[in-house]
């Protein structure tokens, strides 16, 4: 039955794939399998969301070693839901890969875009799907080493030390899950997340464990570009190729606010992460933070794509507020913004990977006039904006309406002014880009549009922005599934 | 390196002793220290000792550097590979125990296999890691910056295309 075997199929087919490209090292040959084999995930992906949804968690052991000492794979619906995000991700951005690869990274280095892109799918993949908290370390290892090769391969040299910068924060962060991981093991004597889950709350008052908890929180929060570790994120935005950018926007961090998910709600309990550690308070206050002054900062940008960067970490400040209310509306409004989030993204660094295609630049002033020429781009970053904002009929009202709600369901009627007067931020900073685009005259005279294979996927995606927008059942019913496996506890 | 007489000798004895002593370490990492890991580092140690001592050039007429690459993939796919037979052969994904008809053999081949796996790309990886910083200095510190302009491509291949003096 190969349906048994889905889970581990789902990162064993990108991880062969990625050797694969090195020894075939012909630039589309290499794309062509990536191409396929991202499919092939996204296939797997969909059927276990669906397979999880009505039957129930599965689980998978990998080498035949049972669970508590041999590796574990558990899939449910909250990681599911996460698998189907990442590996749809890389799927559509993959299409529109080819062309702006090849424009902007050497012809030589080509294939290991493609090589450093599968492996960090794997790693990706594998953090998501993993129900052993080393095995999370060892996948979290794989995504992030590719992921400084992918920004390291950017379009100039300040790509170098973006990637650099990257690393040596994602190193400590690293480093931090892995001491982390350390003291809980010391504690318990176990990896398996279901097995901690169940020994930690006999342990949970000793400083030991608290203090695993704390560089679990801090290192993962690095990852996740939660608001004062987002140091690294802006730059390697910025620097690394169009397509990558799109991919890691719309993966990267999604995952990482799975696993602070997965450790707060399911390995600690939320009591105790959220009321003991006082978390709750913590995250709020830095969501508030976030939202409102990365929001500001991207205001003031002068490169769009580095604006658009600032916006994810003002975005990641609304799924941190999302899971600091920790009720069942509060983390589906986290949830779907992971989804929601992930699209409109995503979409609007694919519209930017269209303008750097024609333009070789995406400075705001190099931008002036170009909604005339290149009108098929432009109308789907105003569409992908529209949704950051928040306008309803998209995914970003989605998140927002049920942030809102989460927020009244407290009666804080504070946070959800915030999280609205945090919206009008965005409009400021998309309306930047709009005026110029349409309302200023430059010497873009002779762009063309960009060509089919790069707007295909960016429309597929703005589609996907207004259809989950308007008919928001499936995505809603998955996160409130997700929200309240994660708020019962094992 | 004319003058190094003692280097040159000393370094041609030994770096056979050196490759042998990691296929000791990869094959007998069953029963005794070592494995995969630990053999691939001594082997690559010792290619990049001939490099040291005999210079880039000589080493990459035999060990080239697309051969490299090229192994260093081939290690993991023989790695994922094992895992990918187990589960045709109707068990988990690397159950080395449905490797062969007797579960004991299939963990000891499945092990072998898999080690042998992990012995190339770390070798060839090592490898691979010393011809980047060796070359640096020769190809990259000329080379023009990566701006995507066809004129700078050019020039960017040029050198790149350069063997190293």
């Amino acid at each position: 039955m190969i349906s048994a075997h889905l889970p581990a199929l789902q990162v064993v087919i990108p991880l062969l794939a990625a050797p694969a490209c090195v020894v075939v090292r012909q630039s589309t040959l290499t794309w062509l399998l990536a191409l396929l084999v991202s499919w092939i995930s996204f296939a797997i992906a969909l059927t276990l969301l669906v397979q999880t949804f009505f039957n129930g968690p599965m689980s998978y052991e990998l080498g035949g070693w049972a669970a508590p000492l041999g590796i574990e794979y558990a899939v449910d619906v909250v990681n599911a839901f996460v698998l189907v995000i990442v590996s749809g991700v890389s799927s559509v951005v993959l299409i529109s890969a080819k062309e702006s690869i090849e424009r902007e990274t050497h012809i030589k280095r080509t294939h290991l875009v493609y090589t450093g892109w599968l492996l960090c799918l794997t790693g990706l993949l594998g953090i998501t799907i993993t129900g052993d908290v080393f095995n999370v370390f060892v996948f979290l290892e794989i995504a992030s080493l590719s992921s400084y090769l992918l920004v390291s391969l950017g379009p100039d040299r300040r790509a170098l030390t973006a990637a650099f910068q990257y690393l040596v924060m994602g190193t400590i962060g690293a480093t931090f899950i892995l001491i982390g991981v350390g003291l809980l093991y010391m504690m318990t004597g176990t990896l398996n997340m279901a097995d901690l889950a169940q020994r930690i709350p006999g342990v949970a008052q000793t400083t030991t464990v608290r203090a695993g908890f704390a560089f679990l929180v801090l290192g993962i929060s690095l990852k996740a570009a939660v608001f004062p570790l987002h140091y690294w994120l802006p730059n390697a935005y910025t620097f690394a190729p169009s397509a990558v950018t799109a991919f890691m926007a719309g993966s990267a961090t999604k995952v990482s606010i799975y696993l602070l998910l997965r450790f707060f709600f399911d390995i600690f309990s939320e009591t105790f992460s959220l009321r003991t550690m006082r978390l709750d308070l913590i995250l709020l206050i830095l969501g508030v933070i976030a939202i409102f002054s990365m929001s500001l900062v991207a205001i003031y940008q002068s490169n769009v794509k580095r604006m658009l960067a600032y916006s994810s970490v003002a975005q990641v400040g609304y799924m941190v507020i999302g899971i600091s209310l920790a009720t069942t509306t509060g983390l589906t409004a986290g949830i779907v913004h992971l989804f929601n989030h992930a699209l409109m993204k995503c979409a609007l660094f694919l519209a930017l990977g269209c303008i750097v295609f024609r333009l070789n630049s995406v400075d705001l002033k190099d931008l002036a006039g170009v909604g005339r020429r290149m009108p098929w781009t432009m109308a789907a970053f105003v569409i992908g904006g529209l949704s950051l904002i928040g306008v309803p009929a998209t995914v970003g009202f989605i998140s927002k309406w049920y942030l809102v709600l989460a927020a009244l369901e407290r009666d804080w009627w504070w946070l959800a002014f915030m999280v609205v007067a945090s919206s009008l931020l965005a409009v400021i900073y998309i309306w930047r880009v709009v005026e110029t685009a349409y309302f200023k005259t430059g010497p873009v005279a002779n762009t063309e549009e960009a060509p089919l294979i790069l707007l295909v996927p960016t429309w597929v995606l703005i589609v996907a922005n207004i259809y989950f927008g308007v008919s928001a059942v499936d995505t809603i019913s998955f996160a409130t599934r997700a929200a309240d496996q994660l708020l019962s506890t094992f | 390196m004319e003058h190094h007489i003692v280097l040159r000798v000393v370094a041609k004895l030994l770096i056979p002793v050196i490759l042998l002593f990691a296929l000791y370490v990869q094959f007998h990492g069953d029963y005794g220290p070592g494995g995969g890991f630990q053999a691939g580092v001594i082997f690559g140690a010792g290619l990049i000792l001939y490099a040291l001592i005999f210079g880039l050039q000589t080493i990459k007429k035999v060990v080239t550097p697309s051969f490299v690459h090229y192994m260093s993939g081939v290690g993991l796919l023989l790695y994922a590979g094992v895992g990918v037979i187990s589960l045709f052969k109707g068990g988990n994904y690397l159950d080395y125990s449905f490797l062969s008809a007797d579960p004991v053999h299939g963990q000891h081949l499945g092990i072998l296999l898999i080690e042998l796996g992990v012995g190339i790309t770390v070798a060839f990886v090592m490898v691979s890691l010393f011809y980047a910083f060796a070359g640096y200095r020769q190809a990259d510190l000329k080379v023009p910056p990566d701006t995507g302009h066809e004129a700078t491509e050019k020039a960017r291949d040029a050198v790149l295309e350069r063997e190293p003096q």
